[in-house]
């Protein structure tokens, strides 16, 4: 195939779509077949909403109300609004501990419960488990309770077993969690981890789909476990590990159910929304405020868009570092 | 299933080999029992929340708040469960969160598996491009785009119904492409390249060979999807409006008003 696609490739004009050699025109319209039902969705329900959004964000508009054309001034309020960058540097913070967490805690218990232990469907299971409730409102009510600094269980085991008068008397006092603004972020972190079940399931999926010979290859050329899971699951598994990465990325940055239920909820830190000191003012949250709270939709469109330039921006970097890491099957042309 | 198999060693070993033989099989062993350990230790800590929601559950509202925390509620009030069975009718709740989520997910599993084909083997120009558009819906928050596509939806005539949450995913979600295509893209080619050369098309090859070798991968795509759309919460409370079409998320949440909140019922 590629011997014949060589010589037609130059008369392929750079911005035509289909292209001229007969395999290659073959191929190219069977990947548009493949990926019409995505561009019919993207073109009817996805687009408008989106080019609707943008045009927002450079408006003046609350509901009720005819938007009023305003350009930038959006993002030069944005810009000079200290809770907005307070906002950013708090989910930027929750993502640099929760993403890369969340992937070392998911993948070692996926490797774990991949090997020969007894009642394997069982212990996955029951992993799997607590990520079906996680994110939703009632896990954030329950961490509230669980985290709470005076009646929570979390401190109460703390005292219980490391406190002044506990089982092993180091004096550690129970940090005050969701209430403390150093904690928040942590805290957050800890009840993301939670739902690592979701990425076990996908990284377990994965470690299905390597070849076993490669493994029995490797016991015979003497290599270690160790050196087998360094040497052949990470490489064989790093298209899946992309994608926990870039998506756990946009998850954390989008991260919004919790912060709010928490925040404003019946729970610890209780109050406005951000509460304690906008420690929890995640990036998303500040938008919703905005949005529907303070009736300032185009602002909080320009938020969504500064968002979304910062998640492409970093999706593009993963791509691109990943072209060295990341080992696929079948070869390509392109860093994506 | 067994990455870690061993293929056993023939009989016909040398002698010499078979006390290097025996320590591998002690190792093995050792892995085995240190794997379990972990596996339970882990879990005690991962089930604790868990645990402790359902000990919740057994309390009465007096005995949720007091402290010091009590492990064993002191009189388990099963009737918890049937105020939060009977005050709704949860039946007719279930239903619909079943038509809702199993809808989705037999229309993610065909379009998502179907698109992700196209995008993890098929070669066109501007391919690469036309991915990263797929991914950049991912990354516009969904609270923007939420009003434009409300009133969409309202000018399709289709509020208080589930076509707004169900016909969508027949067109792909961006998500469970992008995590099938780099499964797709694992997947050895050697299949493929044989098939083309007895004369399939790519449609026979999707079905035939890509479909099969990546059962693993559809079946996590499955699970996430079903179990997703059965607790999504915010997409019902926006379309749907009557309470004989809620889900049981949107019913679970009545608790939080009529009773005011109580955390023993969730």
């Amino acid at each position: 195939m590629a011997a014949q696609a060589v010589p037609t490739r130059r008369q392929t004009s750079r911005f035509s779509l289909i292209p001229a050699g007969k395999l290659e025109r073959r191929e190219a319209l069977w990947f548009w077949f493949f990926i019409s039902p995505w561009v019919i969705g993207f073109l009817v329900f996805t687009l408008g909403p989106i080019v609707a959004s943008a045009y927002l964000s450079l408006t003046d508009y609350a509901p009720g109300k005819s938007p009023v054309f305003v350009g930038l001034n959006n993002y030069a309020t944005l810009a000079n609004d200290r809770i907005f960058w307070k906002s950013l540097q708090v989910t930027a913070y929750y993502s640099l501990l929760a993403v890369p967490l969340g992937i070392i805690f998911g993948l070692l218990l996926a490797v774990l419960l991949n090997q020969k232990v007894p009642f394997q469907g069982l212990f996955r299971t029951l992993y799997y488990l607590p990520s079906l409730v996680a994110g939703s409102v009632a896990t954030a009510l329950l961490f509230s309770w669980l985290l709470n600094p005076q009646f929570g269980i979390l401190n109460y085991v703390i005292r219980l077993l490391v406190g002044p008068q506990g089982l092993i008397p180091l004096g550690i006092v129970g940090p005050r969690w969701l209430q403390d603004p150093n904690w928040v972020v942590p805290s957050y972190a800890m009840l993301s981890l939670w739902g690592f079940g979701a990425s076990m399931l996908i990284y377990l999926s994965a470690l299905q789909g390597v070849p076993t010979q490669l493994y029995e290859a490797a016991t015979i050329d003497g290599a270690g476990r160790v050196q087998q899971f360094f040497r052949i699951t990470i490489p064989m598994i790093s298209p899946v590990i992309l994608f926990t990465l870039i998506t756990g990325m946009i998850g954390s940055f989008n991260v919004f159910t919790p912060a709010y239920v928490i925040s404003t909820g019946v729970g610890a830190g209780a109050g406005t929304p951000g509460s304690p000191a906008y420690a929890a003012m995640f990036y998303v949250l500040y938008l919703f405020v905005n949005t529907f709270q303070r009736y300032r939709v185009g602002l909080g469109a320009a938020q969504a868009w500064i968002l979304f330039l910062i998640i492409l921006l970093l999706t593009l970097l993963m791509f691109w570092v990943s072209r060295k890491f990341v080992y696929y099957e079948s070869d390509e042309e392109g860093f994506i | 299933m067994a990455t870690q198999t061993t293929s056993p060693r023939t009989t016909a070993a040398p002698v010499a080999r078979r006390g290097a033989l025996t320590s591998k099989k002690r190792q093995e062993q050792i892995v085995r029992v240190v794997a379990t350990i972990a596996a339970v230790l882990g879990l005690l800590i991962v089930l604790f929340p868990l645990a402790w929601m359902f000990s919740t559950s057994l309390k009465t509202r007096i005995e949720v708040l007091k402290f010091p925390p009590t492990w064993i509620p002191v009189s388990a009030q099963w009737d918890n469960y049937r105020v939060a069975l009977t005050v709704n009718p949860f039946g007719k709740y279930f239903l619909n969160s079943m038509y809702y989520a199993c809808s989705v997910m037999i229309a993610e599993l065909v379009s998502c598996s179907f698109i992700a084909y196209g995008f993890a083997r098929l070669r066109a120009p501007g391919k690469n491009w036309l991915f990263l558009l797929v991914l950049a819906t991912m990354m516009l928050p969904t609270w923007t785009t939420l009003i434009p596509q409300y009133i969409m939806f309202s000018k399709f005539g289709w509020l208080d119904s589930y076509k707004p949450l169900i016909v969508p995913h027949w067109f792909g979600s961006a998500y469970l492409i992008f995590m099938l295509r780099q499964f797709f893209r694992g997947l050895p080619k050697d299949y493929e390249e044989a098939a083309i050369i007895d004369g399939a098309n790519y449609l026979g090859i999707w079905l035939r060979i890509i479909l099969p070798l990546s059962l693993p991968a559809l079946g996590a795509v499955a699970i996430m999807s079903f179990m997703f759309h059965y607790q999504d919460f915010g997409g019902p409370l926006i379309y749907i409006n009557s309470q004989a079409n809620y889900p049981v998320s949107l019913g679970l949440q009545q608790f939080n008003t009529p009773f005011g909140a109580h955390p023993s019922i969730y």
